[in-house]
């Protein structure tokens, strides 16, 4: 390969990486969300209000690291509103996760409303000292901005959370059998509210990622179903961390592979290469239940079932 | 304070709610106005009752809601039956895409004919879309919430490459529509010089059979059934694969048919857009409307008038038109928190015996 073709194949890993680090985050928090047993479908409208708000903040120079951290603190609040209804009322739990995608596409619309077209100065790259300059990968995964590591840490970090800690052990036994962990004498909902809150509060960053790097600017519904992928990447990735962040990648490849097909003026009409990403949420998703012991044998088992104390 | 089962849901709360709801929202409104500096009362008054002040008020109130009314009815069959269709938005617009298609093919024809033939591909074409996550969940288990939302993304990029490439029109000077649908493909006026059009007349027949339908058949009985214990049903012989089929086609073919309805009526062709979010909003008036179809004419009525306060409000007030989705968002939180009265009731005793302790 010639030297420019290296510097675009540098260029598109990392638009990749970039298009895959919101997906990262609202996958992993979801994950989290569910390994206690809750089922949030409201991602959608938590990255978005996260979007916003982390716009919001970094349009008043609020600064970097409280633009992402106003982010972080919407998806959570918003998320807060869903455990009230859901854990707190007992209410259904898809339809409180609908409700929030739905109410949240319209807040942060209406709250957004005077920024759009505003554009900002996206975060700073901050290259990795030494492996930043290896060729081609150096650029392509060890130059970029704060979010891209943060989201990269978290998938291990999560990990070794639940598989290899007390309290990841506590969650997850919320998650498979709820009766069980409370006659042990553990707090089912606070620790499904604190579940939910990280949920809420990666998704936001998700949502930060969006407004503040990858467009930089705020969009009406810039989320456009990344929430709901994320959803679909949950169980691609049989509720582990490592497997969410692989098919986190993959869809982030899928994304900017669609982008580049129709920059290289494919034969195809862009707005048929831009259902790619659906697509294959959907091809994935199948190929994933097509096993059903495969779901059941992964999945929380007590995933989106309503807790009681009082039985 | 704290929750107490009751023996048994109540049915005074289950009517009950969705109003603790509406009232719930109109003071949340009230305040949201207020917190923007403007006078809670005269601006509900400018969203919620200055939009009905005049004929054509209620004549695009009645056309908004017919739409709704349509797919939610479709859409809570599933729900009883714990079929989540969150697909309508593809589908009405695969409904419209099917319609205007056939409209268009027929662009020469006239007739008495072409009308229930474009209709018909509506229904059609809204029904096929949601046959996929139909095929998808039964044959694979694939879950149909993923499914059928990620192909509302989809639906809507087929009509934008549609109305973009090879359908557009050859007298569009290059605008993303097709041409405009010749009378016999277009509905007749309802009330004269108003743009409410025959097709709101669907809605009480539809309500109707489908009433019919859930409450005096054996198939009804068996989305209940398998709505509410899955376990009963499958030990009582009942399919559940049968419950998703039915559910999805009638939910996709009515979602179609109103896609078709909203093209051969009001817009007239087939441009980018063809829906407000008419798919989701159906859902939220599903609930209000406590999955029954009378319930759901009257919460789709409810509805639709938030799409005319939100015009209303942009045009007096200056706030922005996503006002619309805050209100219909805040309906579907207060009703998912006053449903929790139907099967609890609230106590502000002091600690004597709670649950954990017994």
């Amino acid at each position: 390969m010639s030297d420019a073709e290296l510097l675009t194949l540098s260029a598109i890993l990392a638009a990749m990486v970039r298009a895959a680090t919101p997906l990262v985050f609202a996958a992993l928090g979801e994950l989290v969300t569910e390994r206690a047993g809750v089922l949030n479908l409201g991602i959608e409208g938590m990255m978005l209000i996260g979007a916003v708000a982390a716009f919001a903040v970094a349009h008043a120079d609020g600064g970097i690291l409280l633009s992402i951290a106003a982010g972080a603190a919407a998806g959570m609040a918003i998320a807060a509103l869903f455990a009230v209804l859901a854990l707190g009322l007992r209410a259904n739990q898809v339809a409180c996760g609908l409700a929030l995608s739905l109410f949240g596409v319209g807040l942060s619309a209406f709250l957004g409303k005077g920024l759009i077209g505003t554009p900002i100065e996206a975060l700073p790259a901050l290259p990795l000292p030494g492996l930043s300059r290896i060729p081609v990968i150096g650029k392509a995964l060890f130059d970029h901005d704060i979010l891209v590591y943060l989201s990269v840490l978290a998938a291990p970090a999560i990990h070794l959370f639940l598989f290899r800690s007390r309290a990841g052990l506590i969650l997850r036994a919320v998650g498979e059998n709820h009766d069980a962990a409370h006659a042990i004498g553990y707090a089912v909902l606070r620790v499904r509210l604190l579940a939910v809150l990280f949920g809420g509060a990666m998704a936001g960053l998700g949502g930060a990622y969006l407004s503040l790097t990858y467009t930089p600017m705020w969009v009406e519904n810039m989320a456009a179903g990344r929430g709901w992928i994320a959803l679909a990447l949950v169980v691609f990735a049989t509720w582990r961390p490592a497997r969410a962040l692989l098919g986190a990648y993959l869809f982030g490849g899928v994304t900017i592979l669609q982008l580049h097909a129709q920059n290289w003026g494919v034969g195809v009409p862009s707005q048929i290469l831009a259902m790619l990403p659906y697509v294959a949420t959907i091809v994935v998703l199948v190929a994933i239940s097509r096993d059903e012991s495969k779901i059941k044998l992964n999945a929380p088992a007590c995933l989106g079932k309503v807790f009681h104390s009082g039985r | 304070m704290r929750l107490e089962a009751r023996l048994e849901p109540s049915r005074a709360m289950m009517v009950a709610a969705p109003l603790l709801a509406v009232a719930a929202t109109l003071a949340a409104g009230g305040l949201l106005f207020a917190a923007l500096g403007f006078d809670p009362l005269a601006a509900l008054f400018t969203f919620f009752v200055s939009p009905l002040g005049d004929l054509t008020g209620v004549s695009e109130w009645l056309l908004k809601a017919t739409p709704l009314a349509l797919i939610a009815i479709g859409l809570a069959l599933g729900f009883r039956g714990n079929v989540w269709n969150i697909g309508a938005e593809g589908q009405l617009t695969m409904g419209a895409v099917a319609a205007g298609g056939t409209a268009l093919a027929l662009y020469e024809a006239s007739g008495f004919w072409v009308l229930p033939l474009v209709l018909t591909a509506g229904v059609l074409g809204g029904a096929a879309y949601a046959a996929l996550p139909a095929v998808l969940r039964t044959r694979f288990h694939a879950n149909e919430i993923l499914t059928s939302l990620m192909l509302n993304y989809v639906a809507i990029l087929v009509l934008a490459w549609l109305v973009h490439g090879p359908w557009r029109s050859p007298e569009g000077y290059n605008f993303p529509e097709t041409r405009m649908f010749t009378d016999a493909a277009l509905l007749p006026a309802l009330i004269e010089g108003t743009r409410l059009h025959v097709g709101a007349l669907f809605v009480p027949v539809v309500a109707l059979v489908v009433w019919a339908v859930l409450s005096r058949s054996f198939l009804g009985f068996q989305i209940k059934v398998i709505g509410l214990t899955p376990a009963a049903g499958s030990y009582a012989g009942f399919s559940p694969n049968r419950v998703i089929w039915f559910s999805l086609l009638v939910g996709g073919g009515l979602a179609g048919l109103a896609g078709a309805m909203e093209v051969c009526g009001p817009i007239g062709q087939l441009v980018p857009s063809v829906s407000p979010g008419y798919g989701y909003t159906a859902i939220i008036a599903a609930f209000l409307g406590r999955s029954h179809p009378l319930g759901i004419v009257l919460a789709a009525l409810l509805l639709a008038l938030t799409y005319l306060g939100g015009d209303a409000a942009q045009i007096a007030l200056a706030v922005p038109l996503a006002v619309i989705q805050v209100f219909q968002g805040m309906i579907l939180f207060f009703l998912l928190a006053a449903d929790v009265l139907i099967r609890y009731r609230v106590r502000f005793s002091a600690r004597v015996q709670t649950g954990g302790t017994r």
